[in-house]
């Protein structure tokens, strides 16, 4: 079955991380096929950013997102700029403290998306004590709420990807989010 | 020891270098390009290689030649506007038969264009883009385990035949991330030395066309030019034959080996109605809409163009057989779709989907040309 993902947000919050540790998760522990693919503008930071992933357990033609299963906002602008590409029944999570649901509920009715709020940001600041792992948070949230991979993978995704040193953190940050 | 890697396209490219033995990086970084750049400034010391950041990519492409004549495998990585301004020297490396490794990691174009986009505006200058005749090789990867096989290839071509071998990627395929195996028996084409300096000419027209090659500062007293050159590398500019001989050669050792060069995959062709061709990282979408195309029922093969240049005419040309229709997918407004269409016009019409802008065409893009199409 093939399953698709975009993460959408700006530059520097750690959506093209939170990707590819989804997609080597996916890859290389839960040994399905996957691709990762972003776009980005020139900016190093603060620009819209997208990533996306695809996994199936067939081998991968097209890259890029056909049928949107799962649409993950981490900014207000993605929220409204690709909602749209969400198909009928898919998944939607925000983070609250970034994004406003009201601006999409006449869609999400419409098109009966199931919706799931992390507070990614929040958990990231205030129980872990590190902003910049708000990503990580997301990555816990989504293992949880879509199945997408295994937490076992994801968490030796993030082991696989973090700096040296940075390990304790980046995985409390996954299992507070998990534990959504 | 075997590796499986989750790793970007440039990323993959970078270890193939690595892996075919390249040993000096010369560049300018540009976008979509820079990951080569980046990952080989951090694994060539390791291995007792060379980085050097140049002043530009004119510059980029001389120090891989010079540094191709010390002894050492040698690559570049850039983007068109860097490929535009290396072709000056890359005329340079074909006159003096260097083995030379140049990655173009194409983006939306012309001038500096969309840096972070992808295009494939760049097939025909990789063809054309120096004065005079010469037969480039040039490899055209779809995914990132092809990104890295191609890089040793690439390598590997340079060194058999004793010439520059362009890998023309794209934003997607550069920047995209997938599963990649590094397999530790790939066969790895050294270069091959003179044995005796004794009546040894560098430029001797030999029947393969394909010399071996000296170093610098090992015994060879050789003389290098990008003026016609007689066998021993002295220029000899006035002589018609001497210029006939030389140029023809140099042509022919890739023309002659088109065989051994030449890389395509065809599916479904036989009995086809349409044939779609592609090559690089369209081929992707390409082959999801050939396969929803087929669950219609319709009669749909694909060609996937893995060498652009040399052209493979007759391998087309025999796979189109059947075909009454063939539908050919780039992401420029038209290159590579004229030299197949010399090839299959005699039996079939051709029709281009030219996707420019930056996006893959979508396999629903593909579908509803092959509807339109129709066959027969």
């Amino acid at each position: 079955m093939r399953r698709e993902i975009r993460i959408g947000g700006f530059g520097g919050q750690g959506i093209l991380m939170a990707g590819v540790i989804i997609g080597k998760a996916a890859s290389l522990f839960d040994n399905n096929e996957a691709v990762q693919t972003q776009s980005y503008g020139p900016e190093a930071r603060g620009g819209a950013s997208k990533c996306e992933v695809v996994i199936s357990d067939h081998e991968i033609d097209y890259p890029k997102v056909q049928n949107l299963d799962i649409f993950v906002a981490m900014s207000n602008e993605a929220l409204i700029k690709y909602i749209g590409d969400l198909r009928d029944n898919g998944t939607l999570i925000v983070d609250p403290g970034t994004t406003d649901i009201e601006d999409v509920r006449d869609h999400i009715e419409a098109h009966n998306i199931t919706v799931f709020e992390a507070p990614a940001g929040k958990i990231a600041a205030e129980d872990i004590g590190l902003l910049i792992v708000a990503n990580i948070v997301m990555v816990g949230a989504i293992t949880k709420f879509t199945e997408i991979i295994t937490p076992d993978a994801a968490k030796e995704a993030i082991l696989d990807s973090v700096p040296p040193g940075t390990e304790d953190k980046n995985i409390a940050a996954f299992e507070a989010g998990y534990s959504l | 020891m075997t590796e499986e890697l989750f790793i970007q396209g440039n990323e993959a490219c970078a270890k193939g270098a690595l892996k075919a033995g390249c040993r000096l990086f010369a560049g300018y970084p540009i976008t979509p390009s820079t990951e080569v750049a980046e990952t080989l400034a951090k694994e060539l010391p390791k291995v007792g290689g060379s980085f050097i950041q140049m002043e530009d990519e004119i510059a980029s492409a001389g120090a891989i030649i010079g540094s191709s004549w010390g002894g050492t495998k040698s690559m570049t990585a850039t983007s068109g506007p860097g490929f535009s301004l290396m072709q000056e020297n890359i005329g340079y490396a074909f006159i003096t038969e260097t083995p030379i490794v140049i990655v173009d990691v194409q983006r939306g174009s012309p001038s500096t264009g969309q840096p972070t986009m992808a295009a494939q505006g760049d097939i025909m200058q990789a063809r054309w883009g120096s004065h005079g005749d010469y037969e480039p090789i040039v490899l055209s990867p779809s995914s990132v385990q092809e990104y890295f096989d191609f890089t040793v290839r690439a390598f590997n071509l340079a060194e058999k035949y004793r010439t520059p071998v362009f890998v023309m990627s794209d934003e997607v395929v550069g920047h995209m991330r997938e599963k990649v195996i590094i397999r530790d028996d790939l066969e790895i084409i050294p270069r091959v030395k003179p044995e005796s300096s004794e009546n040894y000419l560098p430029f001797r027209n030999v029947k393969n066309g394909t010399n071996p090659m000296p170093a610098f500062g090992q015994g060879f007293d050789i003389h290098v030019t990008g003026l016609t050159h007689d066998e021993r590398g002295y220029p000899d500019t006035d002589d018609p034959k001497t210029h006939e001989t030389l140029v023809k050669r140099i042509c022919d050792k890739i023309l002659n080996n088109k065989d051994d060069i030449c890389d395509i995959v065809a599916e479904d062709t036989e009995n086809a109605d349409i044939v779609v061709i592609s090559y690089g990282a369209p081929v992707r979408s390409m082959i999801t809409a050939v396969k929803n195309a087929q669950a219609e029922g319709k009669k749909v093969g694909y060609i996937k163009i893995n060498t652009p240049w040399p052209f493979p005419d007759e391998q087309i040309y025999e796979l189109t057989k059947s075909a009454s229709d063939v539908i050919v997918i780039e992401m420029n407004l038209g290159q590579l779709y004229y030299e197949i269409d010399r090839v299959v016009k005699c039996h079939a019409n051709t029709h281009l989907i030219d996707k420019i802008g930056g996006l893959l065409p979508t396999p629903n893009e593909i579908l509803a040309k092959i509807e339109d199409v129709g066959g027969n």
